[in-house]
This record gives C-alpha cells, structure tokens and sequence, in this order.
C-alpha cells in the first residue's frame, strides 16, 4: 500500500495500462487457442469456424449492449443480414471471391444495423428489448417471404466461394475456412480494440453510464448510438458473411430469435463490457453446447441453463469479469 | 452590450403546482449573477427549463439573440450553454481525466474518432492536466469515479462543465457537498474564468453568494422576487418573507 501511495505523484502505472503489451498478449492467446484447436479437433473444424462467426456476433453484440448499454434481443438480424447479403451475391450475382462476400456481408450487416438501430434506440428498457423481437421476426419474415432471393425456408444453397487469394480453395476438411475465420476474427478484434479507446468508444461508455450527462457536454446520444450499430452491424455482417462462405448455405435460422438469445447469453456468459469476454463467453456456450448435447441429448439445455443460473447469481460480471476483479484484488493485495 | 443570455417569460407547473411563473432574466457578457431562494423554490427547475432538459409550458430562451426554445439540450451545449447538476452527474466507471477528455474532445470535434486515443493528443493531455490541477484533482486523476470523495466528484463536475468552455454557464450548488476546506478551490476556479463569460450561480451559501456575485436573483414559489445588487437583498421585506418561513435569517447561513 505505501508503494501506491508514493507512486500517485507520479501516475500510478495501474491507471495507464500499458494497452499494446495487453493487446499483443490477448493476441497471442487468441492465436494459441486458434493453433491448438486446430490440432485438437481436426475433424470437427466446421464447429469451431461455426464458433469463429458466432464469435463475430457475440462481439457485435458487445458494442451496443456491453458498451452502450442498449438491451436487444435481436441482434441476429444483422448476422444473418451479413450471412444473405454476401450469399446472394454470390449466388444471384457472381460474386464469389470472398474477400468480397466478406465486404458485402459487412455492408449488409450495416445497413441491418442501421435499420435495427433506428427502430430499437426509439425505446428504452423494456420497450427497446420488445421493439429488438419484433425487429428479428420482422428481418426472419422478409427473408422467409423473398424465397426467390433467399430460398426462403428451405436456405440460399449452391454459394460457392472462390479460392482465397486464387491460392487457397475451400476444401472439404475446412481448412481453408477455419484459417480465413480465425484471419477475419483477428482482424476484427485488433480494430475493435482501437475502436473501444477512441474518443468515440469513451463517449460510448459514457452514454452507457448517464446519457443526460452525455447530452449535458454537447454529444448527441443517439447520433452516436445510431453509428455504434452501424459498426455494430459491419462486425457481425462479417461474422454472417463468414458462416456463408464456410457452411456454403444460408438457413432462416441465422435471423433468429433463438440465434439472438443465445448470443445475448453468450454475452453475459464471458461478460459485457469486454472483448475478452464476448470470445471466452462463446467458446465456452458452444463448446459446452457441443458437449454436453452429444453427452446427454436429452438434458443438455437443462444443464446449459443450471450453468447460466450458476454464473448469473455468482458471477454477475461473467467469466472474464469476474476473474479480472478476482486478479485486480490480488494484485491490489499484494 | 447585447444580451447574451435571455429568458422572456418562462412558465412551467407540475400538475397543478406552478414552479417556474413568468420567469424573465437577461443576461450580458461578464455578468455574476446568483440565483438564490429557499428550498423547493424552483430554481433547479430553471436550469432544466433553460438548458432543454425540462419542455417548458410558454415562455422563450434565447442566446446570443438566437431562439433556441425549439432545440434541444445538446445544441444548446454546442451553442455556449453550459450546466452543472446539483446532483452529481458522472461516470462512475471512468476516470477524472477521461471525463475530462471527452468534454475537450466535444468541444473540439474530435469525440466521434473511432481510433487514437487522448493519451496521445498533447493539446487534450495538456488542457486536461491543467484543468484537473486547477481544482486541485490532478493528484485523482487517473483512479476510478466511484473511488473519490463526494467532495472531489462535486469538483470534476465543476471542471466538466468549464472543460466546454461555455459562453454563459449555469451552476447548480456548486459547493453543496464540497466540503469547507475545498470551497477555496472552486472560489479559485470561479475568480479564473474568462471576464467574458457570464455566470449565473445557484447558492445557499450567503458567504460566497455575496464574494462572488455582482447581482443576485431571489426566485421564492417559482417567481421572481428580487433582482438587485447584493448589498440591497437582505434588507428587502419580501425577501425576508419568503425566507422566514425556511431559515431563521437571510444572513450568512448554508
Ligand atoms: N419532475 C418533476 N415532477 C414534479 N415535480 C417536480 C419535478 N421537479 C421538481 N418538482 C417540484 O418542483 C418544485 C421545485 O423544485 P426545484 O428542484 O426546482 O427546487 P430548487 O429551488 O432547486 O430547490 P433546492 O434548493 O432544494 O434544490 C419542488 O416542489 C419539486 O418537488
Ligand atoms: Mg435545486
């Protein structure tokens, strides 16, 4: 304790945290486990590129709800917006190289979320949670009724990406697309983490707390919330666009409600608020999921709920949440 | 002089209870103005009316000779009008430094930036520090909101507030919850503002309502009762009135 009193005439160097050597380091982790579970589960790669898009929402869904504070239950409508967007290019309009199905499953994604976001920031509390359902059936029921673009119930099939670069085609392993997932995540997370300390993120954060305050210093809440889901609606777009390449078919169930649920506890799983938290939440739900359901078919969702209820009421701040306040006292103590 | 602060006949009631009633102050460039009066006299109420918080029922605000009753609170901010909470008002997750930084990162333009960072903008660090040492924060700067004193967050509050660098600025008990040996600071922070700048302070304290204003504004059920110079507010009738029935006196008391 002395220590710390000594050193805050000079900045306490826990106040600054040294970000790029906290950054390298979560790369590195996300890297490893990508590495490793290459290795590990050589045959079961779609689910883990199926975790890598999911991954992609869960994030997206971090920026509105764990930054801003806002409460949807529909966020799979900017997934699978992303997932139908670079789907139908490829089908309906040649676009097969999958960079640029990633590009426009991003656009899609953004416009979703700007839709989304006019519509859900009109209310607030339990308003905007049921303004985010009827948003998802809304999005669910379009692309159920544009069959001709979308397939409507039976999925957009016969997407055929092209090879990556011209060098690296999607092989019947997932090779390929396990390493462009595990690309695009990374890519995505090292932007968000400089998204998340901009003068805008900071904003963000501040409307999550007061947003009279906000108001009060001369920012517009909801032009800034608006933009915040059209990024939003970008990063889970790229997640969508991902599922399609790799899946090779869009189905309805991308635009769920169940999809957006699960996400949501996803979320609260790893904690709000955290990048780190929105990946460990989604690899742990669907980990556990896969486990758990091939373990016990029957009563997988009840053990999936018993672990949700357990993690709620003692660990409120999620998995990374409240192993960081666990490591921050320890450190403090030390 | 052009006014550049005016409110024309403000009205607002709550229900059946009229709290702001007729309410007309102008304003010049310089102007210490304290707006003093017993509890519940709605003064508050004022300042939401005024910043775009509070719909009021008739009445107009103008600034700089410009209508602004239409719009909301955030035009107003970028248009000069400036506020503190009589209730404290911050993020409690951030630090005094961020606070700070984004209210100079509004003012200047910048706080829809998706990347950098202010630790990486000398003029925001250095503005920042300067303020943060002007209210004696700097040494608070970087830990958590909710871990500082009631006393120090009402001081960020003061700072949030001359971090946009209003044109006129509204301070709703500034030193309410300050604790005596800190008031110093914000008679410091006050004596430094800019000439130009006009204040309008809401006070209990009669000590620093009389060292600072040059004006004070005596609002008693929603309405004006007096608006004179300082030496005169204490030996007026109807002040005394309107106070008798809340404080023994009108003199020196918090
Ligand atoms: N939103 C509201 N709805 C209903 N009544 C309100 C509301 N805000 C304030 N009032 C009432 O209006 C009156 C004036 O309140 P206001 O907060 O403006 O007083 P004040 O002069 O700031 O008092 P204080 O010195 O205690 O801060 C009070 O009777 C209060 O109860
Ligand atoms: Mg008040």
């Amino acid at each position: 304790m002395a220590a710390i009193e000594t050193s805050a005439a000079a900045k306490p160097e826990t106040a600054r945290p040294n970000w790029l050597l906290r950054d390298l380091t979560g790369l590195a982790i996300i890297l490893i486990v990508a590495v490793i579970g290459y290795f590990l589960f050589p045959n079961n790669l779609a689910l883990l590129t199926r975790i890598l898009g999911i991954a992609l929402l869960v994030l997206s869904l971090d920026l509105v709800t764990g930054y801003c504070g806002v409460a949807t239950l529909g966020h799979a409508a900017l997934f699978g917006a992303g997932a139908y967007a670079s789907g139908i290019a490829a089908v309906h309009f040649g676009i097969t190289d999958p960079i640029a199905m990633v590009g426009v499953g991003a656009i899609g994604g953004a416009v979703a979320g700007l839709l989304s976001g006019i519509v859900i920031l009109r209310g607030h509390g339990l308003a905007q949670l049921v303004l985010s359902i009827a948003v998802i059936h809304l999005f669910h029921e379009a692309a159920n009724k544009a069959s001709s673009y979308t397939g409507g119930s039976d999925g957009l099939a016969g997407i055929s990406p092209d090879p990556v670069f011209g060098l690296f085609g999607f092989d019947l392993w997932g090779r390929t697309a396990y390493g462009f997932g595990v690309a695009l995540l990374v890519i995505v997370f090292i932007l968000l983490r400089f998204l998340v300390r901009s003068p805008f993120g900071m904003l963000c954060r501040g409307i999550r707390e007061d947003p009279i305050r906000v108001s009060a210093m001369g920012a517009s809440v909801q032009g800034t919330l608006i933009k915040m889901y059209v990024i939003s609606g970008a990063v889970a777009g790229v997640g969508g666009a991902l599922n399609a390449i790799s899946t090779q078919v869009v189905g309805l169930d991308s635009l769920s409600f169940t999809t957006s649920a699960e996400a949501l506890v996803m979320l609260v799983l790893g904690g709000t608020g955290s990048l780190y938290g929105a990946l460990i939440g989604t690899v742990t739900f669907m980990w556990f999921e896969d486990v758990v359901s091939a373990a016990n078919p029957f009563h997988w969702l009840t053990i999936v709920g018993a672990l949700l209820i357990a993690v709620v009421l003692f660990a409120p701040k999620g998995l990374y949440g409240t192993a960081a306040s666990l490591l921050d006292r320890y450190r403090g103590r030390s | 002089m052009s006014a550049v602060f005016q409110v024309e006949k403000l009205q607002k009631s709550f229900g059946g209870l009229a709290v702001t009633q007729d309410v007309s102050i102008t304003m010049q460039p310089g102007d210490r103005v304290a707006l003093i009066g017993p509890n519940g006299a709605g003064k508050t109420t004022f300042v939401n009316l005024v910043t775009g918080h509070l719909k009021p029922d008739a009445g107009k605000v103008m600034l700089g000779g410009e209508d602004v009753t239409a719009q909301g609170p955030t035009r107003r901010v970028r248009q000069g009008l400036v506020r503190s909470f009589q209730v404290t008002r911050l993020f409690s997750e951030m630090t005094p430094e961020e606070h700070i930084a984004i209210a100079i990162l509004q003012r200047t333009g910048r706080s829809g930036r998706v990347f950098g960072n202010f630790h990486a903008m000398p003029d925001v660090m250095k503005e920042t520090d300067a303020l943060l040492a002007t209210l004696g924060l700097d040494h608070i700067a970087t830990r958590k909101v909710s871990e500082i004193a009631y006393g120090q967050q009402r001081l960020l509050e003061i700072a949030l507030a001359l971090a946009l660098k209003p044109k006129v600025l509204l301070l709703d008990e500034p030193a309410a919850g300050v604790p005596q040996s800190d008031t110093p600071r914000i008679e410091a922070a006050l004596a430094g503002l800019p000439p130009d700048l006009a204040v309008l302070m809401i006070e209990h304290d009669m000590d620093l309502v009389f060292r600072f204003a040059k004006r004070v504004i005596v609002l008693a059920a929603g309405a004006i009762i007096f608006d004179g110079s300082p030496q005169d507010v204490t030996s007026d009738a109807r002040v005394r009135e309107a106070y008798l029935g809340n404080y023994a006196n009108a003199s020196p008391a918090a």
